[in-house]
């Protein structure tokens, strides 16, 4: 089994990476937090309706992997799915629409936040079933694998959908036939309510090479770290040597959707919220771009304002969107 | 050309489905538990690993939800698979995969994706295997919109049915009733297909119409013809489709009627027949000369002994009384 861990990614410092990549790693993310800080405000003002879970604290991990990606590989995401959707180059225009159910929206209002999919963009869709994207990445993988195309899968899952029976049904079934798929299991440190702690044996990584899967555990705010091991994992998987999982450990800031603030739920302190706040993978990756002299503070500075802007006026037209018809109800039930 | 003198087995008529579409399709697969190497538990897959080789004819490990998951993300993904859950009652383990996403991607992503995948199963009693091998679980499944439900009772149309489902855009529930495959009658040769949601007149009557899903029409055939002894001519229908069901043919029927027997071997609290009762009653109403009446599996869990099942399951002496009740 490849030792995904031993393999080191040519050493490369990060200045020596294009700048023209190291931008846009630092672009998306930046678009993932001000999208996300702005549903927090859509929501939180009564605008949006449904359950929002947000991505926040997380963009490297979404990031990370994406940017190591074709346009035509496909991924599957999680019931916190607009970071995934938007490293994959998901629309946020289109995307705030369909959070607001306007005829507009990706999904013309019938999926929501949960239920994203942009088919263009390989995006097989968010899921509301923790672990339900799982079955559909690896059968994408099987696609792949019988009609002879170089597209990969990347599923990207939660800590809790790790305890979910399906993840080793199909895991199992792409270490036995050599499927063209990633598993990028987000460890943000709890499923829900519940730590990892009190809901998880042993660990994913281990859970994966049980399997035969080379596997490899990263920080998750370091979206370098991402990177690089997502460069080998998608390498080892596109090269037609097998399936391969990386487990990012990594924060939500915010609560598991927007009902659960403060200490509604009482399973996790403020002091610990805090600490990994300042572990921000944005400020960190910010940080690290100008310490390397890779670009300076004013390139940024502009970086965020431009996506700022483009976020506003994402919301804005999907606030003008007009609502579906009603016709839309009864279309689509069958094809 | 059709030869009408070909005949054929329920099996063959499946097996001999497989084979023309994949000969036809390279985007159709065939994957489940045994059904390569050992040709599946009831042989309807054989010879196919032999024709196909093992890429397009995948044994899988017993993981059902695995398996389903696989096809669903196939099917989005351009192919046509076609798995097999050797037990309806297996289904149980891939629900999710059956309910919460086949079923539902297509009106969640108002038509960006589409999932057509086959999913066939055996079901029915009489085959002695008690509660986890027996069952008749059809209604769950026609109570989920966006999927559809087929079941036939005959080789053509098990043959004609089949086909049309792997070409069908959405995922397909095909259920063989397992004390079937060995039943024999005409097996059209070449591509015959037969469209999904369309009942058949099995046998034209004026007195009473018997609507029977799948084996159900055999006990029907001998009560139909123990009935006619005594000068009361049945019609008799089989929707062959269950989800989207042939109303139009069925509310027809009793018009022409009045006395309306519905059968089908799942339970029959909240089932199949209390569904096409209550459509009837809404269209057919007044012309109805006697209650719609209903005759499914007994509601309990399907027991062993041989003794036991057999008084579970709808039979060709109930179908009598039954029909002598409603006509007096």
């Amino acid at each position: 089994m490849t030792d995904l861990a031993s393999l080191t990614y040519e050493n490369v410092e990060t200045n020596e990476l294009p700048q023209e990549l190291l931008l846009d790693m630092y672009r998306r993310m930046v678009t993932i937090r001000k999208f996300e800080e702005t549903v927090y405000d859509v929501y939180s003002r009564g605008i949006m309706p449904g359950l929002a879970h947000l991505y926040t604290g997380m963009e490297a991990v979404a990031v990370g992997v994406c940017v190591t990606l074709k346009r035509d590989d496909n991924i599957t995401s999680t019931h916190r799915g607009h970071g995934h959707l938007l490293a994959k180059g998901g629309d946020p225009k289109r995307m705030f629409a369909e959070l607001l159910g306007k005829q507009s929206g990706y999904n013309r209002g019938k999926g929501g936040s949960m239920h994203i999919v942009d088919m263009s963009l390989g995006i097989l869709g968010a899921n509301g079933i923790v672990g339900g994207g799982l079955g559909i990445a690896t059968g994408a993988a099987l696609s792949a694998k019988l009609t002879g195309n170089d597209r990969i899968s990347i599923a990207f899952f939660g800590d809790g959908a790790l305890n979910e029976g399906l993840f080793y049904e199909v895991a199992n079934m792409a270490s036995l036939w050599q499927l063209p798929v990633v598993y990028v299991m987000e460890n943000n440190r709890y499923g829900e309510y519940t730590s990892t702690n009190r809901s998880t044996a042993g660990s994913g990584q281990d859970r994966a090479e049980a399997m035969n899967i080379p596997a490899v555990t990263v920080d998750g705010n370091d979206v370098l770290a991402v990177y690089r091991a997502a460069q080998l994992a998608v390498a080892h998987t596109r090269g037609g040597e097998g399936p391969s999982f990386i487990e990012c450990q990594t924060y939500r800031w915010r609560g598991h959707h927007m009902g659960d603030q403060g200490d509604t739920y009482g399973y996790r302190t403020q002091q610990e919220i805090e600490s990994w706040m300042e572990k921000c993978p944005i400020h960190q990756f910010r940080k690290e771009l100008i310490d390397t002299a890779v670009t300076k503070a004013t390139t940024l500075d502009a970086i965020d304002e431009e996506v700022q802007q483009l976020i506003n006026k994402a919301v804005e037209y999907a606030k003008q969107a007009p609502y579906p018809d009603p016709s839309e109800v009864y279309q689509h039930v069958y094809a | 050309m059709s030869t009408p003198e070909r005949t054929g087995t329920i099996r063959e008529a499946i097996n001999e489905a497989l084979h023309e579409e994949m000969e036809r399709d390279s985007s159709v697969f065939i994957m489940g538990e045994d059904i390569g190497v050992a040709g599946g538990v009831f042989k309807v897959t054989a010879g196919l690993l032999d024709a196909f080789g093992s890429e397009r004819v995948r044994d899988t490990p017993i993981a059902e939800a695995g398996i389903v998951g696989l096809a669903v993300g196939a099917a989005m993904t351009g192919m046509r698979p076609v798995v097999e859950i050797m037990f309806i009652d297996f289904t149980t383990l891939a629900s999710d995969q059956i309910v919460n996403q086949a079923a539902k991607l297509r009106y969640m992503t108002a038509g960006q994706t589409k999932v057509p995948l086959v999913i066939r199963t055996a079901m029915g009693a009489g085959r002695r295997a008690a509660a986890q091998h027996s069952q008749s679980l059809q209604a769950w499944f026609c109570h989920i919109p966006g999927l559809k439900v087929i079941m036939p009772s005959t080789p053509a149309d098990a043959k004609g049915l089949l086909k049309s489902a792997i070409r069908d855009d959405n995922p397909v529930l095909f259920l063989e009733d397992k004390m079937m495959y060995n039943q024999k009658g005409p097996l059209p040769d070449g591509d015959y297909t037969v469209p999904i949601g369309e009942a058949r007149i099995h046998r034209e009557g004026r007195d009473a119409t018997i609507i029977c899903t799948s084996s159900m029409l055999y006990p029907t055939l001998e009560a139909a013809d123990r009935l006619a002894e005594e000068g009361i001519k049945v019609e008799i229908i089989d929707p062959r489709s269950l989800s989207p069901l042939d109303e139009e043919t069925l509310v027809k029927s009793a018009l022409k009627t009045g006395h309306v027997l519905v059968i089908d071997e799942g339970y029959q609290s909240f089932g199949v027949t209390a569904e096409i009762a209550a459509r009837l009653n809404e269209k057919a109403f007044y012309y109805l000369d006697a209650p719609v009446r209903r005759l499914g599996a007994s509601d309990v869990p399907v027991p062993f002994a041989p003794s036991l099942e057999d008084l579970t399951i709808p039979s060709a002496d109930r179908v009598v009384e039954i029909v002598h009740e409603m006509r007096t």
